[in-house]
């Protein structure tokens, strides 16, 4: 187990420096180099002032000289500050949004196992039945709907025609401060069920339809087989013997799918006026805020890469035979 | 090819997806002729008109016919993702190639450099190489190619990995062929089934992900027509106009939902072997 952790960790740590290397590339991609926002269609840009930018910000020192300096900055948190008018150190911006962006990514990963398991068990065990049929409709719609149109469907149904739900914020401006806890709560909850609706049905696809495949794979197999001519009870078979089985490699699926649930804050936060880092990042790159855009890259990559980590070390600890293989 | 034609058109589901599929690819190379008015003609007189004969699927904020943009949009997100999926089938067939067949350190490092790829959620990653280029219909043929090749390469990669040390490219060695001939000639084809399914599915993804980025405002610049850049006018008059919201979802659903399902068919068609649904 200590090879495999010991394995499992340095190519983490390669991982993550590509991570860098990769971001920091983009930083330099910038026609003009990462200063052009600021100094271009400035007429208050001295050339004496921009020569003193660039030596403040190191950029006359060579590319690997620099890269050095930012890895060093990103290993305290420091990110530098803000292009914008505030001008705040970047991590503090990101700092306050994250929480939040983390807090309905986790609730919707949640939910869509909350679904898919029963969804996709129940489907394979009752295969080319009616409602194995609807879960494959559900999974191909999921697969091809746009989630901003989703969103914009939902707010036009809840929010304008129905007018159940708001939509817009995390939770109302007007009379919040004077809320109880229970009415905070539901206020919360009343925001936030577009928006969570949303993130699952995206996510959901892929996840269903792995448990449905992996379940039927299972149930096919010679051990279930064997299960059955024991005379085992149908209800033992299933979910005692089969379960097990398919949802082991459901640990990975989740750490693989990541990436597009925490892609997919950027769409429904900016839709919803949600104050999460997907927001900050579009926002940042309408502004051209450079800064927060690296910060941002680079701190959700490796959020993503830590997610898949502890993914792989779940499924480790759960199968003995991936930590034996890797021996 | 024409066999493979054959097969799709048996799946009652392939068969839909392809039509589809025309419809879309004749609306998109007939566009000037097909469309009922100019999309880009300004009718001050006909502003946010509800669907009516005269307009199909009603106007939007300045009076422009909302089908004849839709008709002229298709054009836009065939041409994005045609090329985009062009450049990615490339980027992978490349790197997926030298990766299995040299295998050692060269695959190391392209194996290496896949999974830190695979880190970025592509939306993030686009946004940030965008925020720093010009937004154009070019930039974004690009950038989505240039974020979306890591699965095509790890299949060519797999494939090749499992044919090289077969006695066919063996005998072809002892007959003097070189690398490349060895990989093109006679590695690849074998590679080109599960190439042609994610190239469908790719073609799908990345329609997608331009009408995303259009919407976002970061894709398709108006007053070029974009099925996501109808999207946000259709969202700032959400009150008061339905039809500019649902129906340039509706086209991106359909179109996406065509691209995955004869991809799906493919699949199944091409490798009858796996049980897929």
């Amino acid at each position: 187990m200590i090879a495999f952790l010991l394995k499992r960790f340095l190519t983490l740590i390669i991982t993550l420096l590509g991570i860098t290397i990769i971001s920091f590339s983009i930083i330099h991609l910038a026609p003009g180099g990462p200063l052009s926002p600021l100094t271009e269609f400035n007429p208050k840009i001295t050339p004496e002032y921009r020569e003193k930018l660039v030596k403040m910000y190191g950029l006359d020192k060579p590319l690997y000289v620099q890269y050095w300096k930012w890895l060093k900055g990103i290993i305290k948190l420091d990110f530098g500050r803000s292009f914008s008018l505030d001008q705040r150190p970047v991590w503090d911006k990101i700092k306050e949004r994250l929480p939040v962006t983390l807090f309905i990514n986790a609730l919707s990963l949640f939910l869509i196992l909350l679904i898919a398991i029963p969804m996709g068990v129940y489907s394979a065990v009752k295969a080319e039945s009616a409602f194995d049929r609807i879960t494959t409709v559900v999974t191909f719609i999921g697969y091809a709907m746009p989630s901003f149109w989703l969103a914009i469907i939902l707010m036009m149904i809840f929010g304008v025609k129905l007018q159940w739900l708001p939509i817009s914020g995390l939770h109302s401006t007007i009379g919040y401060d004077e809320m109880n806890l229970f009415q905070k709560v539901w206020d919360w909850t009343k925001h936030l069920i577009c928006p969570l609706f949303v993130a699952t049905f995206g996510g959901l696809a892929g996840v269903l339809r792995y448990v449905r495949n992996s379940m039927y794979e299972v149930l096919k197999s010679d051990f279930i087989l064997f299960a059955r001519a024991k005379g085992l009870p149908e209800r033992v078979v299933i979910y005692k013997h089969a379960l097990r089985n398919a949802l082991l490699p459901l640990i990975t699926i989740l750490g693989l799918s990541i990436p597009g649930l925490v892609g997919g804050s950027v769409i429904f936060e900016t839709i919803f006026g949600i104050p999460g880092v997907g927001q900050l990042m579009w926002q940042a790159v309408m502004a051209r805020d450079y800064p927060v855009i690296m910060a941002n890259l680079f701190l959700i990559s490796f959020l993503t890469l830590l997610g898949n980590f502890l993914a792989d070390i779940g499924y480790a600890l759960a199968d003995p035979r991936i930590r034996l293989e890797s021996k | 090819m024409r066999e493979l034609l054959k097969e799709l058109i048996k799946h009652k589901i392939g068969c839909a997806s392809l039509i589809v599929i025309f419809i879309l690819v004749v609306l998109a190379l007939f566009a000037p002729y097909l469309s009922p008015y100019d999309p880009f003609e300004i009718n001050v007189n006909e502003i946010l008109l509800p669907p009516s004969l005269k307009h199909p699927l009603g106007t939007d904020l300045l009076g422009r016919d909302v089908l004849s943009r839709m008709i002229y949009a298709s054009r836009i997100s065939l041409e994005v993702s045609l090329v985009a999926v062009g450049i990615s089938i490339g980027i992978g067939i490349f790197l997926g190639s030298l990766a299995g067949y040299l295998g050692g350190i060269v695959d190391q490092i392209i194996s290496r450099f896949i999974d830190i790829m695979l880190c970025f959620p592509t939306i993030f990653l686009i946004l940030a190489v965008i925020a720093y280029l010009e937004p154009s219909i070019l930039t974004i043929m690009i950038v989505i190619g240039a974020t979306s090749w890591m699965g095509v390469a790890r299949l060519v990669r797999a494939e090749i990995m499992s044919l090289k040390e077969r006695d066919f490219v063996l005998i072809a060695r002892v007959y003097g062929a070189g690398t490349f001939r060895i990989i093109f000639r006679h590695l690849l084809p074998n590679a080109l089934p599960p190439v042609l399914v994610s190239a469908s599915l790719g073609l799908g993804q990345a329609i997608l992900i331009e009408s995303a980025l259009s919407f976002l405002g970061i894709g398709v610049q108006p007053p070029i027509p974009s099925w996501g850049n109808i999207l946000i006018e259709g969202k700032e008059t959400l009150e008061i106009a339905w039809w500019l919201s649902v129906f340039p979802g509706l086209a991106i659903l359909i179109t996406v939902l065509a691209f995955t399902l004869l991809g799906e068919t493919l699949q199944e068609v091409l490798n009858p072997k796996r049980e897929i649904r």
